[in-house]
C-alpha cells in the first residue's frame, strides 16, 4: 500500500484521513451540501439515472427498427420514443455531464481554490435540474411528447396532442440549471485561480469548460424565451408561428437553432477538454501547440453561433443566408481540426501507455475525426439536400456526441475516478470495457451512414418499403446491445471499487495538475494552504525525471 | 489577468485555510481568500447574469424585428392603439428609479444611511408606480380586446396615413402578443427587482451596509439599471411606430 | 468600482438623469415629425445612447478597474446583434429566393 501524501497536520491520527466524502455523514449533509464535490457527485448519479431512461427509449427504437413493418409499437408511440430519447439525452445527459460532473469536481481543483465562485448557486443548480428532470418524468408518465426533440412550429404549438408544454417547461428549468452552472465556471476561472496561475498555465480542461460556459450563458437564455413562446402560442394561438395567422415556422426554427446548435459544442467542448488531459497524462508530453488548443476552445465556442441555420437548409431559407451559413459552417471545422492534429502531434515520440482513459481517448480520437468530417458532408448545401433527415445525420451527431461526448465522458471518469473515489477501478476489466463500447458503437452507428446515404428516413417506425435496409438495421440494433453492455460494466466495477477497490494514492497517473497534489479524495476545502504554482501546466518532463516508470504504477512516489 | 495582484500566504504560515493576518469582515465567505476576491466575483456573477438577460430577451426582439418588417402597416395601427403618453411616463419614471438607485448606491458608498433607506424607498415607489401604470395599460387593452387568445378582435381599424386601409387582425394579433410577451417579461423582472430592493431595504435597516461592505446594494442596482435599459428600448419600438400619421 | 476620486460623483448622476429625460422628451417629439425610414433609426439612436449613458455612468462601466466588464458588456452586445443579423439575412434575401 503505498504512504499516502503529506496529510494535514490538524487531522487526528484516526485510520482514515478526513476527506469530502466521509467529512459529515447523513442524507441532508448531502442534500444541504455547498461542496462543489458532493455537488458533482449528485449530479453523477442524477444523469446516470436520466442516462438509463434515454437508453431504455433507445432501446425499444432498436427494437422496432429490427423489422421493417411497424410492428412492435405504434406510430404515434414511436414519434414519443424518439422524442423523449432525444430530450432526455440532450437535456438531462449530455448537456449537463462533464461539466456538472467532472467540471464541478475539478474546476476549483485544478485553479487551486477552495470552491467555486458561488457555491449555493451550485447547489441551485442541481435543484433546477432535479426540478426539471422530475417534470420531464411526469410529462412521460403522463403521456410523453411526440414533437421531437426539436419542438418544430406549428405541430409542436397547433396540432399536437401530447405534453408539449410540459416538456418545455421542464427543459426550461433544467436550461437555468445550465445557465448557472455555466456562471459560476466564468465567474470562478476569472476570479479564484491561485496565485501563479496565469491564464497560459491553466489546464486545457479549463480552457474548455470556460469556452462551455460562455455558450451555456449565451446560448441558453434564447431556447428559453423560445420556449416560453411556444407555450403561449399553444395556450393562446397567438400566431407568432402559425402560418395561418400570418407567423412563420421558420422564426421558430431560427431561434430554436440559435441555442441548438450551440448546445452541440456545450456537449463536445468538456470532452475534448478531457482528451487533452488525458492524452497529455498518457503520451507523457505537454500537448503540442498549447495555446492554439486553448483558443480553439473559444473560437468554437464563438463561431458555433455563427452555423445555426445549416439545420434549415431544405426549410425554406433563402439560398442566400444559407450559402452564408454554409460557409461558416466549414470555417467551424477549423478549430475542432486543430485540435485534433495537435493531439496527434502530442503522440507523436510521445511514451504511450494503454491504460483504460488513454483508450477511450483513442476511440475518442477515431470517431470525433469521422464524426466531425461527416459534418462537413453535411455543410455542403448539395449533399444536404440527399442526406437531411436520414440516417447520416442520426450517425453524424451519434458519433460525436456517443463516440465523442459520451467516450470523453468515460475516459475522464476513469482518469479521474481515484481521485473522486479515493479508489483505482479495475484495470483490466475497464480496458475490456473500453473495447467493447467502441466495437459496439462502430457497429451501431456505422450501418447508419449506410442508411443514410442509401436513403432511409429518420424518425419512420415503418421502412417497409426499403426492405433491403433491415440487416443494417439489425446489425446496428446488434451493436446497440453490445454498446449497452460496453457501458453496463464501468457502472458496475466503479460502485464495486467503492467498497473492494485498492486505496487510490494521491497521483495514481503521476499526472500534472494541481488536483492530483491533493490526497484522493480531497478534503472538504481542498487545499489546506492556498497552492502557488510556478511551473506551466503539463511539466511531465519534470514530473517523470526522478522515475522513468509507467505512469500507473503504485511504486512510484507522488511527485511533490 | 489578475492572480499576480493577490499575494500568496506565508510559506511558514501555521494558519490553516485562508485566515489572513488582518481580521477579515464577517461578512466574508470562506471559499474566498479576501473580501476583494468576492466582491469581485459578485459584480462579475451579476454582470454575466445580465449578459444572459441580454439574450432572454434578445430572442424577443428578434421576432419583434421579423415582423415588424413583414407587417409595418399592421404593427402601425396596433402601435398607435396603445397609449402612448403612459408609456412615456413610465419610461420617466423608470429613469428616475435609476437616479434614485444611484444614490443608494453612492449612499452606501459614504455611509449615509439615511439616504439610504430613503433611496431605496423611492426606487421601489417608482417601481411600484411603473407597474401601476402598466396595469392601467394593461386594462385598457383589456376592454379592447386587444389582448392576444379567443377573444381578440381588431376589425377596422385604419393603418396610419391610409385612410382607405384596415389593419389585418391576424397581424395585428402577432403585434400584441410581442407587446404582451414582452412588457409582461418585462414586468415580471420588475417585480423581482422589486423582491430584491425590499430585501435591500430590510438590509440596510438592520444597518448591515457600510462603506467596506455594500455589494448587494451594487449588484442590486446593475440589475435595476438593467431593466430600464430594456424599457429604454421596449418603449420606442413598442410604442412609436409612425406615430406621426 | 467603489473607489470613485476625490470629486462626487453626484453632478454626474443628475446631468445624466437630466440628459435621459431630455432624450426622452425628444423621442416622443421626434416620432411625431415624419422623417420617413429614418424615423426608427432615430428612435433606436436616441435610445441607444440613454442606454450608454445608463450603463456607463449608472452601471459604472466607464471608470471600472478592469476591462472584463467592458468584454462582457461588449460580448452580450456582439451576440445579440449576431442573433438579428443573422437571423435577418434570411429574412431580408428571402425575396430573392
Amino acid at each position: 500500500m503505498p504512504q499516502p501524501a503529506i496529510a494535514p497536520p490538524t487531522i487526528a491520527q484516526t485510520a482514515e484521513r478526513e476527506n469530502y466524502l466521509n467529512a459529515k455523514y447523513g442524507v441532508w449533509s448531502w442534500l444541504l451540501t455547498t461542496d462543489h464535490k458532493r455537488i458533482a457527485l449528485l449530479y453523477l448519479l442524477s444523469i446516470t439515472f436520466f442516462f438509463f431512461i434515454g437508453g431504455f427509449f433507445a432501446l425499444l427504437i432498436r427494437l422496432e427498427l429490427l423489422t421493417p413493418a411497424g410492428d412492435l409499437v405504434q406510430a404515434d408511440t414511436y414519434n414519443k420514443l424518439f422524442t423523449m430519447h432525444g430530450m432526455v439525452m440532450v437535456f438531462f445527459f449530455l448537456i449537463p455531464s462533464i461539466p456538472a460532473v467532472l467540471g464541478n469536481f475539478l474546476v476549483p481543483l485544478m485553479i487551486g481554490a477552495k470552491d467555486l465562485a458561488f457555491p449555493r448557486i451550485n447547489l441551485l443548480s442541481w435543484y433546477l435540474y432535479i426540478i426539471g428532470g422530475v417534470m420531464m418524468l411526469h410529462c412521460m408518465l403522463t403521456g410523453g411528447v411526440d414533437t421531437g426533440w426539436t419542438f418544430y412550429a406549428p405541430f409542436s404549438t397547433n396540432y399536437s396532442n401530447t405534453n408539449v408544454v410540459e416538456a418545455g417547461l421542464a427543459i426550461f428549468v433544467a436550461g437555468f440549471s445550465s445557465i448557472l452552472t455555466g456562471l459560476n465556471f466564468v465567474v470562478t476561472i476569472h476570479r479564484m485561480r491561485a496565485p501563479g496561475m496565469t491564464w497560459s498555465r491553466l489546464p486545457l480542461f479549463i480552457w474548455a469548460h470556460y469556452a462551455t460556459s460562455i455558450v451555456q450563458l449565451l446560448g441558453t437564455p434564447v431556447l428559453a424565451v423560445t420556449l416560453v413562446l411556444v407555450a403561449a402560442e399553444r395556450a393562446l394561438h397567438l400566431g407568432i408561428f402559425d402560418p395561418k395567422l400570418g407567423g412563420d415556422p421558420l422564426l421558430f426554427q431560427h431561434l430554436f437553432w440559435f441555442y441548438s446548435h450551440p448546445a452541440v459544442y456545450i456537449m463536445i467542448l468538456p470532452a475534448l477538454g478531457v482528451e487533452s488531459e488525458i492524452i497529455a497524462c498518457f503520451s507523457r508530453k505537454r500537448i503540442f501547440g498549447y495555446s492554439f488548443v486553448a483558443f480553439s476552445s473559444i473560437a468554437i465556442a464563438v463561431f458555433g453561433f455563427l452555423v445555426w441555420a445549416h439545420h434549415m437548409f431544405v426549410a425554406g431559407t433563402s439560398v442566400y443566408s444559407a450559402l452564408v451559413f454554409s460557409f461558416l459552417s466549414y470555417a467551424v471545422a477549423v478549430p475542432s481540426a486543430i485540435k485534433v492534429f495537435n493531439w496527434t502531434a502530442t503522440l507523436y515520440k510521445g511514451s504511450i501507455h494503454y491504460d483504460a482513459p488513454m483508450l477511450y481517448a483513442f476511440g475518442f480520437l477515431g470517431l470525433f475525426t469521422i464524426g466531425g468530417l461527416t459534418g462537413l458532408f453535411l455543410a455542403a448545401i448539395g449533399i444536404d439536400v440527399h442526406v437531411t433527415d436520414t440516417y447520416f445525420v442520426v450517425a453524424h451527431f451519434h458519433y460525436i456526441m456517443v463516440g465523442g461526448a459520451v467516450m470523453g465522458y468515460l475516459g475522464g471518469m476513469h482518469f479521474w475516478w481515484p481521485k473522486i473515489s479515493g479508489k483505482l477501478y479495475p484495470e483490466g476489466w475497464a480496458r475490456l470495457a473500453a473495447l467493447i463500447v467502441f466495437i459496439g458503437f462502430n457497429l451501431t452507428f456505422f450501418p447508419q451512414f449506410l442508411l443514410g446515404y442509401m436513403g432511409m428516413p429518420r424518425r419512420y417506425y415503418d421502412y417497409s418499403h426499403m426492405p433491403e435496409f433491415q440487416i443494417l438495421n439489425v446489425l446496428s440494433t446488434a451493436g446497440a446491445t453490445v454498446l449497452g453492455v460496453g457501458y453496463l460494466l464501468p457502472m458496475l466495477y466503479f460502485l464495486w471499487s467503492m467498497r473492494y477497490g485498492k486505496p487510490a494514492p494521491d497521483n495514481p497517473w503521476n499526472a500534472a495538475g494541481l488536483e492530483w497534489k491533493t490526497p484522493s479524495p480531497p478534503p472538504t476545502f481542498n487545499f489546506d494552504e492556498e497552492p502557488v504554482v510556478t511551473w506551466e501546466a503539463y511539466n511531465y518532463d519534470e514530473l517523470d525525471s526522478p522515475d522513468k516508470d509507467a505512469p500507473r504504477g503504485e511504486e512510484v512516489p507522488v511527485a511533490r | 489577468m489578475r492572480p499576480a495582484a493577490r499575494r500568496s500566504p506565508l510559506p511558514d504560515s501555521t494558519l490553516i485555510g485562508l485566515h489572513h493576518e488582518e481580521e477579515h469582515h464577517p461578512e466574508l465567505l470562506h471559499h474566498f481568500a479576501d473580501a476583494q476576491q468576492q466582491r469581485d466575483s459578485a459584480s462579475l456573477g451579476m454582470w454575466v447574469f445580465l449578459a444572459t438577460e441580454v439574450m432572454f430577451f434578445g430572442g424577443l426582439f428578434c421576432a419583434y424585428l421579423v415582423y415588424r418588417r413583414w407587417y409595418f402597416p399592421d404593427f402601425a395601427a396596433a402601435s398607435s392603439t396603445i397609449n402612448m403618453w403612459l408609456g412615456a411616463t413610465n419610461t420617466a419614471v423608470l429613469i428616475c428609479s435609476s437616479l434614485t438607485v444611484v444614490l443608494a448606491v453612492w449612499a452606501a458608498q459614504t455611509a449615509r444611511r439615511t439616504l439610504l433607506i430613503v433611496s431605496l424607498i423611492l426606487t421601489m415607489l417608482l417601481g411600484m408606480a411603473f407597474l401601476g401604470i402598466k396595469g392601467i395599460e394593461y386594462k385598457e387593452k383589456f376592454d379592447e380586446h386587444h389582448v392576444p387568445g379567443a377573444s381578440f378582435s381588431f376589425d377596422k381599424v385604419q393603418v396610419p396615413g391610409h385612410p382607405d386601409q384596415y389593419a389585418n387582425p391576424h397581424h395585428a394579433q402577432i403585434f400584441f402578443s410581442l407587446y404582451f410577451v414582452m412588457t409582461g417579461l418585462h414586468a415580471l423582472h420588475m417585480i423581482i427587482g422589486l423582491g430584491i430592493f425590499l430585501w435591500l431595504l430590510i438590509m440596510a435597516w438592520k444597518g448591515r451596509f457600510t462603506p467596506e461592505w455594500h455589494t448587494p446594494v451594487e449588484i442590486g442596482g446593475l440589475y435595476w439599471h438593467f431593466v430600464d435599459i430594456v424599457w429604454i428600448y421596449l418603449f420606442p419600438l413598442l410604442y412609436l411606430i409612425d406615430r406621426h400619421k | 468600482m467603489s473607489d470613485h476620486s476625490k470629486s462626487s460623483p453626484l453632478p454626474t448622476y443628475f446631468a445624466v438623469f437630466f440628459a435621459l429625460l431630455v432624450g426622452t422628451g425628444l423621442t416622443v417629439f421626434a416620432a411625431t415629425l415624419d422623417l420617413g425610414r429614418f424615423n426608427a433609426a432615430v428612435a433606436l439612436t436616441i435610445a441607444s445612447i440613454k442606454a450608454t449613458l445608463v450603463a456607463l455612468f449608472f452601471m459604472h462601466v466607464k471608470g471600472a478597474s478592469e476591462k472584463l466588464t467592458k468584454l462582457v458588456v461588449i460580448a452580450a452586445l456582439f451576440f445579440l446583434l449576431l442573433l438579428l443579423g443573422l437571423t435577418m439575412t434570411d429574412y431580408v434575401t428571402r425575396p430573392w429566393s
